[in-house]
């Protein structure tokens, strides 16, 4: 028992870790990235190509004042922050990085990652309401909104896959795609259903809906900065902003880990298991295929201007939502068939 | 696509934007009262950076206000230095020598592609998109550093004088130039690609804003404002100064009325705006760029003056009364974005904030041009 909590209390150590490590230099690499696509270097000047910014940064952001403007709901505006950063770091304990990397191999690990995905919505809402700024307190009812809009294709989208693997095991999803990248579950040919065309698309609704669960571009609407200038992070500053931001980056992880399990093949080797060491079954694959992800994110941030709110929750009702409710009813179908 | 609702006036917030606010670029300041996310009313409040610059020039000798006009609109202030020029000649009746004319119209217009290029890179960012931002500062770079090299400035330009020009332009300017038109038209090739054609863009401008004709005749709207609703006036043409009249060149104009069309327009003015500054520099002919012939002191007769220029942004006209002394009697400057912003109103009611912003953005405000 006192193993089992040692363990708990290891893994959400090392999640910790895993987590700030990510946040710090995923911020380095969008800058980097945001500079690879406007003709300039990014940042420069602390450290090699500008390595050290990220503690430099962090630094700068623990030993600023923070400042909780009057009139605020102060236990709520206090919570928000870290109710924005624990969902993030408590998701990863389910989060299987090969076989045998996994905090707790949790049986029902995707309901754990949407419960506390589903938390993290509201801190925004809370931060928003908490901070008693017009310009936050709309943000928060458009985060709220588009939280509640893309969970749904979300959640549809995961059932599809849970419903062909059998399983709310991560670690028994990404087992059941180890025979090369031909097995993985974006393909439309499955060995459980059959032919399923829908699969493909399938993939593509979750990927934008981890792009709009994370609020990033071109969804970022909850803090659309010129409409609504921060949106629901206005009235925040020093560690409160920070936790925040690196809430927002871990949830980028999670989201890019989410991808890959269900529908890339978590740790697989593309090539099937060929014995020899790059190409076997390894976590290096794992991290391979997140930071792909995690670099179209970026690509795709500094590309496209913001849609609107409408815009947004029209995708998600009109296309997204049917869609996905298709492909479920036609893979339950084809489960049958086959 | 919004749709009208029925606004409630007694469930109205009101929403402060600005004077600092990333979306009004400068210290424009909007009182919006708001039902939910749609717009009831918004109220614009001016005189943040007011300066009084027409009082400035009851003071002043008329050398000595030649800077402030590009303190006006920083961003095409060579034009607002051609307006103040032409009325002073005009009043004072000094003949400009035709190689300061054609020197003039290049920098004019190559100040109107600066300004259009901050405007598109930051209409741009107002719609979430930063990227754009800095590939329109890299080419605006390009003219910074050509109109540096003979005006000595690089934003608040104090380049024409009552007859003339400060400076000549030197052959290094005009191969410069001429390798500028070659890469601009490139890049506007590339605008199109990335900016003009994309799916989210066009949503979110295409029936959005609209501004009818009727709307702007009312409001003296001028510039691509006027010219995105249909309007064809365009202060070159219509009212011709300086050398335009010798230039081939078009007026584009589109009946579109909403963001879309305003977007178009400018994006079009670019283009055209290449093509005089091409026609010019072939045409330059030789010669001083300063009359033989200048008084002394400028000193215009008494009397009631006026002249118009076609800035970036619309009609910039510009009245002077003289008693015959040293100093103007009154001098009236009527810029563009002042008519173009009190639009605004009237057009976003019943806007979401998104929208409305949007189409803020696409009147391309300048404030301290506004609030002199």
């Amino acid at each position: 028992m006192s193993l089992t909590l040692l363990n708990v209390v290891l893994a959400v150590f090392i999640a910790i870790c895993f987590v700030g490590a990510n946040a710090a230099y995923l911020v380095w690499c969008e800058r980097k990235g945001a500079g690879f696509y406007q003709r300039r270097p990014g940042p420069m000047e602390n450290g090699w190509w500008g390595l050290l910014q990220p503690p430099i940064d962090g630094v700068k952001l623990m030993t600023k004042q923070l400042l909780i403007p009057g009139g605020v709901d102060k236990a709520i505006f206090m919570v928000a922050p870290v109710l924005a950063m624990f969902p993030a770091l408590i998701s990863f304990v389910t989060i299987p990085f090969s076989d045998n990397i996994v905090a707790h191999p949790i049986d029902v690990g995707v309901l754990v990652i949407f419960a506390f995905a589903a938390l993290g919505g509201m801190s925004l809402l809370v931060a928003g309401w908490g901070s008693r700024n017009k310009y936050s307190m709309i943000s928060s009812v458009r985060a709220v909104s588009q939280t509640v809009a893309y969970e749904i294709p979300l959640l549809i989208t995961t059932i599809t896959i849970v419903m062909i693997s059998g399983s709310l095991n991560l670690g028994d999803i990404v087992q059941q795609q180890l025979d090369g990248f031909l097995s993985w579950n974006v393909w439309p040919l499955h060995k459980e259903v059959g032919f399923n065309l829908l699969m493909p698309v399938s993939f593509l609704i979750l990927f934008v809906c981890s792009v709009a669960e994370t609020n990033r571009a071109p969804f970022d609407l909850g803090e659309a900065e010129s409409e609504l200038v921060a949106g629901f992070h206005t009235e925040y500053s020093s560690m409160g902003f920070g936790l925040f931001f690196m809430g927002e980056y871990a949830n980028i992880v999670i989201g890019s880990c989410l991808i890959t399990i269900l529908f890339l093949g978590g740790w697989s080797c593309p090539f099937g298991d060929l014995g020899i060491f790059p190409f076997t079954h390894n976590v290096g694959w794992f991290l391979l295929k997140i930071y792909l992800i995690i670099f179209v994110f970026i690509w795709i941030r500094w590309t496209f201007p913001r849609t609107t709110i409408y815009g947004l929750l029209n995708l998600s009702w009109k296309y997204l939502i049917p869609i996905s409710l298709f492909n479920l009813l036609l893979t339950a179908g084809l489960l049958k068939v086959f | 696509m919004s749709q009208p609702i029925e606004l409630q006036k007694d469930e109205t917030f009101v929403l402060n934007v600005g004077p600092q606010h990333p979306a009004t670029h400068g210290v424009l300041r909007v009182k919006m009262t708001m039902d939910g996310e749609y717009i009831y009313k918004a109220e614009t409040v001016l005189g943040y950076i007011h300066r009084m610059h027409e009082k400035m020039a009851e003071n002043r000798t008329y050398p000595q206000y030649m800077p402030n006009m590009g303190r006006l609109d920083y961003l095409s202030a060579m034009a607002f230095n051609h307006g103040y020029a032409l009325v002073v000649e005009r009043a004072c009746g000094i003949e400009v020598p035709e190689r300061a004319e054609y020197i003039r119209v290049i920098t004019v217009e190559l100040n109107r592609i600066s300004s259009h290029l901050v405007w598109l890179g930051a209409y741009v960012l107002d719609l979430g998109g930063f990227t754009p931002l800095m590939y329109c500062f890299d080419d605006r770079e390009q003219i910074l550093d050509l109109l540096e090299s003979v005006t000595g400035s690089r934003l608040t330009y104090c380049y024409f004088r009552f007859g003339g020009l400060y400076n000549d332009i030197d052959d290094e300017f005009i191969t410069g130039t001429r390798a500028f038109i070659i890469r601009m038209r490139k890049e506007l090739k590339m605008y199109a690609k990335l900016v003009t054609g994309n799916i989210i863009l066009m949503k979110r401008l295409q029936g959005h804003g609209i501004i009818d004709k009727d709307m702007c005749q009312r409001y003296g709207a001028t510039g691509p404002v006027a010219r995105g609703s249909g309007l064809n006036y365009d202060v070159r043409k219509n009212e011709p100064y300086s050398v335009y009249p010798e230039l081939d060149f078009d007026i584009p104009v589109n009946d579109g009325c909403d963001s879309y069309a305003r977007y178009l327009v400018r994006m079009e003015e670019m283009e055209q705006s290449l093509r005089i500054i091409e026609q010019a520099l072939d045409k330059l002919p030789e010669g001083p760029v300063n009359p033989e012939k200048k008084p002394k002191l400028i000193k215009p007769p008494s009397g009631d003056y006026y002249a118009a220029v076609e800035t970036a942004r619309g009609n910039f006209g510009i009245r002077l009364v003289s008693d015959g002394g040293k100093n103007a009697y009154r001098l009236k400057l009527r810029s563009p974005t002042y008519s173009n912003m009190h639009l605004f109103d009237e057009a976003c009611r019943g806007m979401l904030l998104a929208d409305a912003l949007a189409f803020m953005g696409s009147l391309d405000l300048v404030i301290p041009e506004m609030d002199r």
